[in-house]
């Protein structure tokens, strides 16, 4: 079966393993609560207390974590899909 | 020796050929490709040369081979492309050659013309085939349409004629002549009706519909259908549609007019029969026909097929062959033949250390003919400048054509290019300095270097693929410094790194934290540990979001100075080892010496000046020599410059950074103005006192030639750039007043120019940190767990934009700013680029670009 031509499965096949490389490393570093992101976060602008903002800050932190692990994931299935696209059109040009 | 440096050394030899070996010995050269010729009989024109005429025949069995090779690429068959390269066949197998294309092509014409006979005719039966087909059904409904005109006034006869239609179905005869009937009944109409059938191609249908109307006045019937499958157009093979026309009318008068417009129209005419039964029967054997036909053709293809694959296998074979025994005649038509007729003599510009191997090549070839008479290999002295031949590797290629797109280096001239390999991608990276784009384009060059055989061997037309491959090692190294640089600026896709812990340390507590919106971390207090982050910037500057750029301007504006005054002072160094090779005394002292000794009493102070404010100020200092009293370096420098007195420092500082700056200050810029007129007018004034001196005592020969610039000539009447005219002392003045001006405005804007460094290396930065916040973090800021998928979408559109903007946009620009600075603010030191490039006679070369060396062998 073949949906997508040598191109663009081939495209497909380097954002794939740049998103898995990237996205586990961003996860990694949202997982220990990197300072540097902050500014990623879904945060409000204004906060009542410190520890409000610290269990909205460290709550944010996780799931972006997670997040960009399940973006991760869902880069494997792609990542899957257009080795088997770039496999097949690779086939047909040797044919 | 030193090679690398400068070009290859080169010698103007003669070569005396046997003519009997003559061929052997320029096919060896030919494989060699280390010899260039030059054309001894300039003013011969191409037509009276001695071997005009196996040029000729070989033009000729490359016309036969190209168009073998359309013939094959037309059919599509694969050509067989081993890549070797065959040796130049000897000259009595060209007959064979010729025989061989002679009998190829006229096979193939002749299958070509018998496949063209066949398509027309295959044409025009399919065409009676469809006029046969559409008339049976024009014939079946057109009586009816005739006759309504005629029954208008009598609707019971079309009544009982319709009736009669259905019931006749099958026997048109029947119905035209029942319409006849109908006709010769009506009283004083008694006429025949006549009918042609034909096919005009459908374009021209409605203007042959006009043209019958209005010629005939409305008297003719016209019908037409449409050919729904396109038909070949035997001679060139396209797809053309076609329609079915039928005309009737009534008379003879009408039918010559019908036919001659028909022929106007260019519509194909075919008799058509009357009677339906011999219309069914011609029908039959049309069919027939072309079945037959249709055999023939798949048999003539099937020939014609045959041959070429055969002709495919060896036709790449061939063009090499062909190609390197013309250019060897054509070599052969550059040497001159002498009195005696027994041997050619050239003249070539020879490598100096490939002379061996030319000589053993030589051999080579005259054991091949079997002569017994060796070649004579001369050296000659010339005055002529040689041309410039630097061996390049598949490393130094690219960075040496960099050097050589701005203008080829003149003889034995420093060549720039090794240096260029370090500095090229060194000044890109700093424009570009970025972990993640550096690795992106790093790893691009490193698949094109681990790929390179394979890359190297499909051969594409696409210009920007060539730039990028041809550019290869370039590209790697501009990504390895690039990761260098951004590891020193601390960035990945704009954000910080922080690997060894952060040297600065927060020490407000909680409510102050709270109750401020903003804060400041002294260098001065605690807050920082007293030593730097171990390598490049302190990831602290990450979440200094309001003085970032402030701080990174300062640094990185002052790092581009320094690199462009070290870059400068290296680029004028470079020219000392020119004047001292060329043996140039006079503008190693008037030019090279004043040019280093303004460039390091200004610019070089300024750098130095900067290392010192960096080294004496600091916040945890005592007073003069507090981060509050540190002076500006641009404010000290216009100061030193223009003698103006400094403006008052504040409380307790000091105007200067060390005892004595002011009066080293004035000297330095005293010394400096002073270089001014040394470089002006030292070399004019010398030049006029020796040539006077020569007027006086002419057998001294101290004859002090000046080129155009800087290494111009030889001061002590070397060899060299010898023997031009004596240049008027004026436009010696001229000259060196243009080249000083250049020179010392140069130094100040070339300078600033270096600045691009900086302002090229923040807009990538900032560009980077506006794709990450306006794109991948909308993407970070979704809450919630579809956030994920959102993500993996966003993330997506990033990387597009990362590898489009930031890496190929961005690094085209930061590309050609390097390139400029290189071509202008480094080489305008030293490189005068006024050679001509070394083309040896290479079978390899000429087979590569085949197309155009066939032309210029005209």
């Amino acid at each position: 079966m073949k949906i997508c031509g040598p191109k663009c499965s081939l495209c497909g096949l380097i954002i794939s393993v740049w998103g898995i490389v990237q996205l586990v490393l961003m996860g990694l570093f949202f997982y220990i609560h990197s300072v540097a992101l902050i500014e990623d976060l879904p945060l409000k602008e204004e906060y009542d207390s410190l520890d409000e903002f610290y269990t909205a800050a460290n709550s944010a932190y996780n799931q972006n974590a997670y997040n960009c692990w399940i973006a991760a994931c869902i880069y494997v299935i792609t990542l899957l899909l257009s080795a088997q696209q770039f496999y097949m059109n690779s086939r047909v040009t040797a044919n | 020796m030193g090679s690398l440096f400068r070009s290859e050394e080169m010698a103007l030899c003669q070569l005396f050929l046997q003519s009997e070996a003559a061929y052997a010995c320029v096919s060896e050269l030919g494989e060699l490709g280390l010899v260039q010729f030059r054309d001894l009989n300039p003013d011969v024109n191409a037509f009276q040369r001695k071997f005009v005429n196996e040029v000729r025949r070989c033009d000729e069995m490359e016309r036969k081979l190209r168009y073998l090779e359309k013939e094959i690429k037309k059919d599509g068959i694969p050509m067989l492309d081993t890549g070797e390269s065959p040796e130049a066949p000897q000259p009595r197998e060209m007959i064979d050659l010729e025989a061989t294309f002679e009998k190829l092509e006229n096979e193939l014409r002749e299958v070509n013309q018998n496949a063209e006979a066949l398509k027309r005719n295959f044409l025009e039966l399919t065409e009676l085939k469809h006029i046969l087909r559409k008339t049976q059904v024009f014939f079946d409904e057109s009586v009816p349409a005739v006759y309504k005109s005629s029954t208008s006034h009598s609707s019971n006869k079309y009544r009982r004629y319709l009736q009669m239609a259905d019931n006749q179905n099958e026997d048109e005869q029947a119905q035209l002549l029942g319409e006849e009937g109908v006709r010769a009944s009506q009283p004083g109409q008694n006429l025949k009706l006549g009918f042609v059938a034909g096919v005009i191609s459908r374009e021209k249908l409605p203007a042959f519909e006009r043209m019958l109307w209005r010629a005939c006045r409305g008297n003719v019937f016209l019908r037409q259908a449409m050919i729904e499958s396109p038909l070949e157009d035997p001679t060139n093979g396209d797809q053309v549609y076609k329609s079915v026309f039928i005309i009737f009318f009534q008379g003879d008068q009408l039918k010559t007019r019908v036919k001659k417009i028909c022929e106007g129209f260019r519509a194909t005419l075919y008799p058509c029969p009357e009677a339906p039964a011999d219309r069914r029967e011609m029908a039959m054997g049309v069919m027939t026909r072309i079945e037959d036909l249709n055999t023939v053709l798949g048999q003539t293809q099937d020939h014609r097929h045959r041959v070429l694959v055969a002709a495919a296998k060896n036709l790449k074979n061939w063009f090499v062959k062909v190609r390197k025994i013309k250019a060897i005649y054509h070599t052969l038509n550059l040497f001159n033949l002498d009195v005696t007729q027994k041997c050619l003599i050239a003249e070539c510009w020879v490598p100096l250390l490939d002379i061996e191997t030319i000589q053993l090549a030589l051999r080579r070839g005259t054991e091949r003919s079997g002569s017994s008479v060796p070649p004579i290999l001369n050296r000659m002295q010339t005055f002529e400048n040689p041309p410039t031949y630097n061996r390049t590797n598949k490393f130094t290629k690219a960075f040496q054509a960099l050097i050589d797109a701005y203008g080829v280096a003149s003889y034995r001239e420093m060549n720039p290019a090794p240096y260029t390999i370090i500095t090229f991608p060194f000044l890109f990276a700093v424009m570009f300095g970025d972990i993640g784009h550096g690795a992106i384009m790093a790893l691009f060059g490193l698949w094109m270097i681990r790929k390179e055989k394979g890359l190297a061997a499909q051969k594409t037309d696409n210009e920007i693929w060539n730039i990028f491959f041809g550019g290869r090692y370039i590209i790697f190294l501009m990504g390895v410094f690039s990761m260098y640089t951004g590891l020193i600026y601390n960035d990945i896709f704009s954000k910080s790194l922080n690997i060894f812990g952060s040297h600065w340390h927060v020490s407000y507590n909680k409510s102050t934290v709270w109750n401020n919106k903003m804060l400041q971390l002294s260098p001065a207090t605690s807050d920082y540990e007293g030593t730097p982050y171990p390598f490049g910037m302190d990831p602290i500057w990450q979440v200094a979001t309001s003085n970032k750029i402030v701080f990174q301007n300062a640094y990185k504006m002052k790092i581009s100075i320094i690199f462009g005054v070290l870059h400068m002072i290296f680029g004028v160094v470079m020219s000392w080892h020119n004047h001292t090779y060329f043996r140039n005394r006079l503008s190693l002292i008037y030019e090279f010496i004043p040019q280093l000794v303004f460039l390091l009493l200004l610019f070089f102070y300024m750098v130095l000046l900067m290392f010192i404010k960096w080294n004496r100020y600091a916040a945890t200092n005592k007073m003069p020599y507090t981060e509050s009293c540190a002076p500006s370096i641009l404010i000290t420098f216009i100061d030193m410059v223009l003698f103006n007195t400094p403006k008052t420092p504040a409380q307790g500082c000091e105007v200067y950074m060390f005892w004595g700056q002011h009066f080293i200050q004035v000297v330095f810029v005293l010394i400096a103005l002073g270089c001014i007129p040394v470089m002006l007018l030292g070399k004019p004034i010398k030049i006029m006192q020796a040539r006077k001196l020569a007027n006086v005592q002419p057998i001294t020969g101290a004859d002090a030639e000046v080129g155009g610039m800087s290494n111009g000539g030889g001061g002590g009447g070397h060899g060299g750039a010898g023997h031009h005219d004596e240049e008027e002392m004026s436009e010696i003045f001229i000259h060196q007043g243009i080249h000083t001006i250049e020179y010392v405005l140069g130094s100040v804007s070339h300078t600033a120019s270096y600045l691009r460094l900086w302002a090229l290396s923040l807009a990538h930065a900032q560009l980077a940190e506006v794709l990450w916040t306006m794109v991948l973090s909308i993407g970070l800021n979704k809450e919630g767990w579809y956030g994920g998928v959102f993500v993996t979408v966003v993330f997506a559109f990033w990387a597009i934009l990362t590898v489009g903007i930031l890496v190929l946009m961005e690094g085209l620009s930061a590309f050609l700013h390097t390139l400029r600075l290189h071509w202008v603010e480094f080489q305008s030191k030293f490189y005068l680029g006024q050679g001509y490039a070394f083309q040896p006679f290479s079978f390899d070369s000429i087979i590569e670009n085949g197309g155009s060396a066939s032309g210029d062998a005209e």
